[in-house]
């Protein structure tokens, strides 16, 4: 029973990283993803053109391929051109990665939630003299981040167990500390178990306070 | 004073609205009626610019509106919608308030002030800290004409504001906006309230088709009608 403990404790000690980075990650996501959501949403061709390709390239390609890219690609093609590139800590293109990851997915969710603002809200705002940024910035986006809200939760959790990847980026995060303990020790079913249960101990308790966000949502909108 | 000269406004394959012309003194109340589909919402929304319409000019005060200016002179002539549109994530007093404050820049207590006012002016002072949702649809409705008044438009115009309301729930609406008249608040107003047209307008425009088909006084419209058209829909609404 002792080891299962250990395991535990040992994965737990990589869980402030994994939190830390899927909050930057959900921050980042969200702003950037935002950015793509009016890209998208553009009168114009060229941001239409660049939003969709990015989410395309995104979405079509897994997470870990992009992070071994940014991680390790990168500073090699830099270093073939000639350009002494390093990652100062690996921690950095994680981030981007992972933030990069998250706006893709979440540019299509705030799309969403923006168009599904009453569109007479926007009419009202311009009856009153309201230029369109005025109407997004009072009106629009308030209204529309509410209804997003519980998709930010879910995505956090996602990022939880998808920043997992990081393991095999050199950031010493949730599974990264399982795998060292692993290595130290070849407690390996112990040390994976704990890892899972790390994940499982902040997903579970997330997707409660997330489905209470939505029913509490969809009430208010009744 | 706002005039119109000459309003088109074409829909696909559909001439919604075909020339019209109309001018609204200060003061003055213009009531506009006519069957469903004739055009009155479409003429109302070109007036302020939230349809585009494909000819004709509009001026207020003797501005012309366009491109540049629509969006200062929707502050001189603000809107009440037949479904309210009363901001769902603000209170009462912030919906009142938003535009004063961030459009018009006025300060916050100054408008806050100017809101309560308003709110006795409809009767819904102690409804200040609600939100819209759990509001009735009279009290929207007043509400929504207190925001539109925030602004001190030169004209407010009225899109059907008793159509989504239950029966019981008109008068109130209807008295507030009767008061309003009578304080010489400039209007323009699509409805279905014959009532309200013939005791309070100024004048009156019968549609259809989205052209004029008769316009004057209630007297003429409602008691001697001219044109067969005319008739017929008020033998229909009356
Ligand atoms: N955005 C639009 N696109 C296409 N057709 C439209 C649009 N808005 C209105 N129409 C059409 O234009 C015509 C005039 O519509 P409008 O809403 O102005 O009539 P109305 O007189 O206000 O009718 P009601 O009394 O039912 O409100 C109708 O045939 C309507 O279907
Ligand atoms: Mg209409």
């Amino acid at each position: 029973m002792g080891v299962y403990v250990t395991g535990f404790l040992m994965a737990l000690k990589g869980l402030p990283m994994t939190l830390f980075v899927s909050l930057l990650a959900v921050a980042i996501g969200a702003s950037f993803g935002l950015l793509l959501a009016f890209m998208k949403m553009s009168k114009k061709v060229f941001p239409r053109v660049i939003s969709k390709a990015y989410i395309e390239i995104i979405r079509g390609t897994p997470m870990i391929v992009q992070a071994l890219i940014f991680a390790y690609g990168i500073p090699i093609l830099l270093q073939g051109l000639g350009v002494p590139f390093k990652w100062p800590v690996l921690l950095i293109p994680a981030i981007i990665v992972c933030g990069g990851n998250s706006a893709a997915y979440m540019a299509e969710v705030i799309r969403g939630g923006l168009q599904s603002v009453d569109p007479g809200q926007i009419e009202a705002c311009y009856s009153l003299g309201m230029t369109k940024r005025q109407a997004n910035r009072y009106v629009i986006l308030p209204q529309a981040f509410k209804i997003v809200t519980p998709s930010f939760g879910n995505e956090f959790i996602t990022l939880i167990k998808e920043t997992s990847v990081l393991a095999y980026c050199g950031v010493v995060e949730t599974l990264r500390s399982a795998q060292l303990w692993n290595a130290n020790t070849f407690e390996t079913f112990a040390a994976y178990i704990g890892a899972a249960l790390v994940y499982l101990a902040v997903t579970y308790p997330l997707s409660k306070v997330v489905a209470k966000m939505e029913k509490k949502m969809s009430e208010g909108a009744a | 004073m706002i005039e119109a000269k000459n309003i088109h406004k074409i829909f696909k394959d559909l001439h919604a609205v075909k020339g019209i012309d109309l001018t609204v003194e200060d003061g003055q109340v213009l009531c506009i009626i006519g069957p469903s589909g004739s055009g009155k919402s479409t003429l109302l929304r070109c007036l302020n610019g939230l349809e585009e319409k494909d000819e004709g000019e509009v001026f207020v005060d003797g501005v012309k509106a366009d491109e540049s200016n629509i969006t200062a002179l929707r502050q001189k002539m603000t809107m009440v919608f037949q479904n309210f549109n009363l901001f769902s994530h603000l209170s009462v007093l912030d919906n009142i308030t938003l535009s004063p404050i961030k459009v018009k820049g006025i300060e916050k207590e100054e408008a806050e002030a100017k809101a309560i006012e308003l709110l006795k002016l409809v009767g819904l002072e102690d409804k200040k800290d609600d939100f819209p949702r759990s509001l009735s649809g009279g009290q929207k409705q007043r509400i929504a004409i207190a925001r539109a008044l925030a602004m001190d438009p030169e004209i407010i115009l009225f899109d059907e504001p008793t159509s989504a309301l239950d029966p019981e729930m008109v008068g109130e609406v209807l008295d507030v906006m009767n008061n309003l008249a009578k304080e010489g608040m400039s209007m323009i107003v699509v409805t279905h309230e014959m009532g309200f047209a013939r005791e309070v307008a100024d004048k009156v425009i019968f549609m259809a088709e989205g052209m004029i088909v008769e316009e004057g006084t209630p007297d003429e419209i409602f008691n001697h009608p001219k044109m067969e058209r005319t008739k017929t829909f008020l033998e229909k609404v009356l």
